[in-house]
C-alpha cells in the first residue's frame, strides 16, 4: 500500500480522499433513511435509466467499440426495469425478514462506502444496476470504470445520481473516478473507509480486489459449456443458442462457449445452425480461427476480437462467409490448450463437439467448465430429467440454465425466475465468495435478532400406573396370548412370581425367564430375546428391581427391532431432542411391557432409562429413550414388604436423590416440580419409618409410591452431578448406587446452592434458582429458617440427620477406602464423572476441579461446613446473594 | 504551558431547530466566535441530519477545539448519534441525556 500511495501525487491523493470523504458522509447520513425514503428515490432513478437506455447504449458502443447498440439498449432496460421489478417490494431497511415461528428477525445494516469496478463489456448496464442496488441498500458507491469505458460510465452515473439527488438521496452518494489508473484503484481498495469492493471486471481486477484484504464481491471468468442432448427441442435449442451467443456480440460472460452435441443429432443440429445464418467451419477454417482469435502465447482470447460481429471476425481471420453470417461454428475434437477454441470467447465464435455417449458428453462439459469457467454458468438442453440432474451434479456452476439461452438466462428474470443481476458470483471455483446472482442482499450486512426461544418441554409417563396394596390384581385387565415373566431367582424363591401368575388371565400362556440379579449383560438380554421369539410373546412382565426391569426394556427393544444396535443407541448426547442417533420407530411386533417394581428406589417401572453391562468391554451402557418406558407400571407395596433394611435405606436415598436433583435440574418444570417436591416430602416422612419398622404397610406403600413419583420427576427433568459422582465412584469401588448417592448428597446440595463458578446454559431457567428451590424444599419440610441461606443449611442438616438415622456411612473413608487408594483413583473418577450425561442437567456446570473437591468432601464427610463456611466465605456469599436478589 | 479554560459556571444553551440544523449550528458558531464559554446544544427536535449539518458539526467541533471550549449535545437520538459515530465526530462532543 505504501508503494502505491507513494506513486500518487499529492493532488491525486487529495482528489481520491475527497471522493471517499464525500461518500463516507453520504453513507453516514443515508443510515437515517427509512424504507419509504429509499423506495421514493429508487423508482425515479429506474425511470431515468429506462429513459436513457438507448442513449447510454450508443455511448457505450461508440466508446468501447464493442457489442451491439440494440442489445446494449436492451441490457440497460433489463438492468433497470427487470431489476426494479425484483427489488421494488423487497425490504432492505430496518427489519427485512421475520421468522416468527423461530423468533428470529433479520435487520439490514448498510455497508457504507462501496468501491465498484466496472467492466468494458457491459459498462452502462452495470452502472444502472449497481446504482439501484446502492440506493436500495443505503450505500454510497464510488465507481471506477474500465479505462476504455470511462465516458459512458461517467454519464450513466451522472444520470442516476441526478435522479437520486432530486428525490432526496444524500449528496455524494455516487461518485465516479474521472480518469484513473491502477494505482488509484489500489489506493481505493485499501482505503480504511471503503467497506466493500464490488469488482465486476477482468480476472486481474477481481484478483486485486480479493487480495486487498477487504470484503469483496467479485465475479469470475466464464467458459460456459452447453450440453445439447438428443431429447431436446432442437429448433428451440438452436435459436436460443444463436440468440444468446450473438447477443451484444457475445460479450456477456455467461454466453455459450462450447456446445457438446449427442452423436445422433449432431449433423441435424449443425444443419439447423447453418440454415439460421451460422457458418460451420471446416477443419482448416477452425484451425485458422483458433490461431487468430486465441492468443497462442497465453491461450486466452484476443482482445481485438471481443464484442465484434461474426463477419468482422471472419474478415480478421480471412474466412469467406456469407454477408449476414451471425455466428461462426467451429467443430473441435477436444478440450485444452491444443484445442484453442475450447476456451472463453466473448465474441460470436462457438465451438461444437460431437459426443458418442451421455457419459462422454458430461465429461467434455466438465472439462470445458474446468477450462476457465468454474463456478460461472452452464447450459443444458434436454427433456430427460435424470440427465439434467446428473449434469447439475457434475458441473460446478452458480447458474445451470435449462432449455434456455445462457447469457440472457443467467441474467435472471427473463427466461427463468433467478434473481436479475449484472454480476455473477462464481463461488470458490471462480475465486469468489458467493455463487449468487449478486443482488440487494449481497450489499447488506444482515443482522439477526434472535429472541430467546423456550425449549420445548414434555412430561411423559407410562400409559397406566396402578399403585397401592394389591395393585397387581390389575394384571387381569391385560389380555395376552403369550406372556413372559422376566424376574430374578429371589422373586421366585419368596413366591412373588406365583403372586403375579395368579393375576394373569387364565387363557394366557405364561413362561418365566429367570435372570441373575445384577445389571443386565448383553448375553442375558440376548437369551431373553431368544425366549421372546421362541414363545412369540405379546406381553412381558418385568418383576424385580431396577436391573430386572432394565433388562426387560432392552429385551423388548431387541425383540421388536432386532436390527437395533445397542452400542450406537448408547451414543452420548447433549439434548435428547437433537441427538444424533434415533431409536427404531418401525416395530416388527409390539409386546406390552408391564413393570412391577420390587424395590422402592430406582423407579425403573416408569423411566425411559436402561443400564446394560458390557462385560466384554468392561463398561456400562446407558440407553435413554421414551420408547423404552414400560407401558404399564404396577406399584404394589406387597412386593417390598420383605426388603432388607440396608436395601430399604439405600434405595430410599436413591429415591430422595432423584427428587432433589430433578427439583434443581435445568430441565425442571412446574410439572416435574410437583412430583419432585411431593416425593421429597414423602421420603423424609416415611423412609425412617419404613427403615425402622419394615412391616409398616403405610410407610412401605408411601415409600414405594415416592420412588415412582420421584422417578416420574427425573424421567422428565433428569438428574444431576450427584448421580454423575455416584456412578463413577460406585462403579470403581463396588458401592451400591443408593449408598454412593448418599455419600455425595449433602455436599452436592451445598455445592449447587452456592454461586456457580460457571453457569450451565439453560434456556428454560430465568436466572439461577437452585438455592431458591432448595429453600422451597426446606419450607415444604417445615425446616424453618428466615433466609435462603438458612433454609438451605437446614435442608442439608435434615438430609444428614436422615442419613444418620438410616445408618448410612457418612464418609467414603468410613467405607475403608484408604486416602492413597482414593487419590490414585481420582483422575479416572473425575474423568468418568465429567463425561456422565447426568451432569449436563445439573444447575451448575461442574468444573473438573470442582468434581475433585466434591469427591474429597465426600471422602472426608464434610458437608454442612461448606454451606456455612468461614466468615470470609459467608461474607462472599452474602455479596453474591445480594447480586442474585435473594 | 498554560491552558486557559473558560470558567463559565453554567453553559450556554442553544436549541437546535430540527428542520434547520445547519442554520442553527451556524448560529452556535457565531456565538462561539464571541466570548461564549461551554455550550450545550439541545438536539431533542432533531430527527436526522443531512450532509450540510454534518459539515456544520465538523466546523463547530474544530472551532470548539481551537477555543478549548466544550460542547455538550443533549437528547441526541440513536440515528443521529450513529451518523456522528460513523463520521468519527462523536468523540469531539460530550453527550448528556
Amino acid at each position: 500500500m505504501a508503494e502505491k500511495v507513494a506513486s500518487l501525487s499529492e493532488e491525486r491523493l487529495a482528489y481520491l480522499e475527497g471522493l471517499v470523504s464525500q461518500a463516507r458522509a453520504a453513507a453516514a447520513v443515508f443510515t437515517q433513511y427509512t424504507q419509504e425514503d429509499v423506495d421514493r428515490i429508487v423508482k425515479p432513478m429506474v425511470l431515468a435509466g429506462l429513459e436513457q437506455a438507448q442513449y447510454l447504449a450508443r455511448l457505450a458502443v461508440e466508446e468501447t467499440r464493442l457489442g451491439v447498440l440494440e442489445d446494449k439498449a436492451l441490457k440497460n432496460m433489463v438492468a433497470t426495469e427487470f431489476v426494479y421489478n425484483y427489488v421494488k417490494d423487497k425490504r432492505t431497511v430496518g427489519t427485512i425478514r421475520e421468522f416468527p415461528e423461530r423468533r428470529l428477525v433479520e435487520v439490514a445494516e448498510p455497508i457504507g462506502v462501496v468501491f465498484s469496478l466496472l467492466p468494458i463489456t457491459n459498462p452502462t448496464s452495470t452502472v444502472l444496476f449497481k446504482c439501484i442496488m446502492a440506493i436500495k441498500t443505503r450505500n454510497a458507491m464510488i465507481f471506477s470504470p474500465h479505462p476504455s469505458a470511462g465516458r459512458c460510465c461517467y454519464e450513466a452515473v451522472r444520470i442516476m445520481y441526478e435522479a437520486a439527488l432530486k428525490h432526496g438521496a444524500p449528496q455524494g452518494v455516487f461518485t465516479c473516478l474521472e480518469s484513473h489508473n491502477l494505482e488509484d484503484n489500489a489506493y481505493m481498495m485499501h482505503h480504511k473507509d471503503v467497506g466493500l469492493i464490488d469488482a465486476t471486471g477482468g480476472p486481474g481486477m477481481v484478483k486485486a480486489a480479493y487480495s486487498s484484504g477487504k470484503p469483496a464481491l467479485g465475479v469470475g471468468p466464464g467458459n460456459t459449456p452447453v450440453y445439447l442432448e438428443k431429447t431436446a427441442d432442437l429448433n428451440m435449442a438452436v435459436v436460443d443458442i444463436i440468440t444468446s451467443k450473438t447477443f451484444d456480440n457475445g460479450t456477456i460472460c455467461a454466453s455459450e462457449q462450447t456446445v457438446v452435441i449427442d452423436d445422433e443429432i449432431y449433423d441435424v443440429v449443425l444443419r439447423k445452425f447453418a440454415d439460421l445464418g451460422s457458418h460451420v467451419c471446416n477443419p482448416k477454417e477452425t484451425e485458422l480461427l483458433g490461431r487468430t482469435v486465441i492468443d497462442p502465447s497465453t491461450g486466452f482470447m484476443q482482445p481485438l476480437a471481443v464484442g465484434q460481429k461474426a463477419t468482422n471476425i471472419a474478415r480478421m481471420v480471412g474466412l469467406k462467409v456469407a454477408p449476414k453470417t451471425k455466428l461462426l461454428i467451429a467443430p473441435i475434437e477436444g478440450i485444452g490448450r491444443e484445442h484453442p477454441l475450447s476456451v472463453e470467447k466473448l465474441f460470436p465464435v462457438l465451438a461444437v463437439y460431437r459426443a458418442k455417449s451421455v457419459d462422454e458428453a458430461l465429461r467434455v462439459c466438465v472439462d470445458v467448465n474446468r477450462a476457465g469457467g468454474l463456478g460461472h454458468t452452464a447450459v443444458i438442453f434436454s427433456h430427460n430429467d435424470d440427465i439434467i440432474g446428473k449434469f447439475a451434479e457434475v458441473i460446478n456452476a452458480g447458474r445451470i440454465i435449462v432449455n434456455s439461452p445462457g447469457s440472457i438466462g443467467a441474467l435472471g428474470g427473463i427466461y427463468n425466475d433467478m434473481v436479475p443481476t449484472f454480476s455473477f458470483g462464481c463461488g470458490t471455483g471462480g475465486g469468489n465468495s458467493t455463487t449468487d446472482n449478486v443482488n440487494v442482499y449481497n450489499y447488506l450486512n444482515i443482522k439477526r435478532v434472535a429472541r430467546r426461544t423456550p425449549a420445548h418441554m414434555w412430561f411423559r409417563i407410562p400409559d397406566q400406573i396402578y399403585f397401592n396394596l394389591n395393585a397387581v390384581e390389575n394384571l387381569r385387565h391385560f389380555p395376552s396370548r403369550s406372556t413372559i415373566i422376566i424376574t430374578n431367582p429371589a422373586m421366585e424363591q419368596i413366591g412373588h412370581v406365583d403372586v403375579v401368575r395368579r393375576h394373569i388371565p387364565a387363557q394366557t400362556l405364561v413362561h418365566v425367564s429367570v435372570i441373575p440379579d445384577a445389571e443386565p449383560e448383553v448375553k442375558i438380554v440376548m437369551q431373553g430375546v431368544e425366549a421372546l421369539n421362541f414363545y412369540q410373546a405379546d406381553q412381558i412382565i418385568a418383576l424385580g428391581g431396577g436391573s430386572v426391569i432394565d433388562a426387560a426394556k432392552i429385551m423388548r427393544l431387541k425383540y421388536e427391532s432386532p436390527e437395533a444396535d445397542l452400542e450406537e443407541l448408547a451414543a452420548p448426547f447433549l439434548d435428547l431432542r437433537k441427538r444424533v442417533v434415533q431409536y427404531p420407530t418401525e416395530k416388527v411386533r409390539r409386546a406390552r411391557l408391564i413393570a412391577i417394581s420390587t424395590t422402592s428406589g430406582t423407579g425403573s417401572e416408569v423411566t425411559p432409562f436402561a443400564v446394560l453391562t458390557d462385560k466384554g468391554r468392561g463398561r456400562k451402557v446407558t440407553l435413554v429413550d421414551y420408547s423404552l418406558s414400560p407401558d404399564v407400571a404396577i406399584v404394589d407395596p406387597q412386593f417390598v414388604m420383605s426388603m432388607p433394611k440396608g436395601l430399604t435405606a439405600d434405595t430410599g436415598v436413591d429415591c430422595l436423590t432423584h427428587a432433589l436433583e430433578a427439583g434443581v435440574s435445568i430441565y425442571a418444570s412446574a410439572y416435574t416440580d410437583s412430583n419432585a417436591m411431593q416425593a421429597i416430602r414423602m421420603v423424609f416422612k416415611y423412609l425412617p419409618i419404613a427403615y425402622e419398622h419394615p412391616q409398616d404397610e403405610e410407610a412401605r406403600s408411601m415409600m414405594h409410591n415416592a420412588a415412582c413419583i420421584a422417578a416420574i420427576a427425573f424421567s422428565n427433568a433428569s438428574v444431576g452431578v450427584n448421580h454423575a459422582l455416584a456412578h463413577a465412584f460406585g462403579a470403581r469401588f463396588g458401592v451400591a448406587h443408593g449408598r454412593a448417592n448418599a455419600l455425595m448428597l449433602p455436599h452436592v446440595i451445598a455445592y449447587n446452592a452456592s454461586v456457580p463458578t460457571k453457569f450451565m446454559p439453560s434456556p428454560n431457567q430465568r436466572g439461577y434458582t437452585a438455592h431458591k428451590k432448595y429453600a422451597m424444599m426446606a419450607d415444604l419440610l417445615g425446616l424453618g429458617g428466615h433466609t435462603i441461606d438458612e433454609k438451605v443449611k437446614n435442608l442439608i442438616v435434615a438430609t444428614e440427620e436422615l442419613l444418620d438415622r438410616l445408618a448410612i456411612p457418612r464418609s467414603i473413608a468410613e467405607l475403608g477406602i484408604s486416602k492413597e487408594e482414593f487419590e490414585q483413583a481420582m483422575p479416572d473418577l473425575v474423568k468418568i464423572a465429567f463425561d456422565d450425561p447426568s451432569g449436563r442437567s445439573n444447575p451448575r456446570m461442574p468444573l473438573l476441579s470442582e468434581l475433585v473437591e466434591l469427591f474429597w468432601s465426600a471422602y472426608a464427610g464434610r458437608g454442612l461446613a461448606q454451606a456455612t463456611g468461614t466468615p470470609e466465605k459467608k461474607a462472599e456469599k452474602q455479596k453474591v446473594d445480594e447480586w442474585l436478589c435473594v | 504551558m498554560v491552558v486557559c479554560m473558560t470558567m463559565t459556571t453554567s453553559p450556554v444553551w442553544h436549541e437546535i431547530d430540527g428542520e434547520r440544523v445547519a442554520d442553527s449550528l451556524q448560529a452556535t458558531r457565531e456565538a462561539l466566535n464571541g466570548d461564549a464559554g461551554n455550550v450545550s446544544l439541545d438536539f431533542s427536535s432533531v430527527r436526522r441530519i443531512d450532509p450540510g449539518a454534518l459539515k456544520a458539526m465538523e466546523e463547530l467541533a474544530s472551532l470548539a477545539d481551537g477555543k478549548s471550549v466544550k460542547i455538550a449535545l443533549r437528547a441526541v437520538n440513536g440515528d443521529v448519534y450513529r451518523v456522528l459515530k460513523l463520521m468519527r465526530l462523536a468523540s469531539r462532543f460530550s453527550f448528556v441525556a
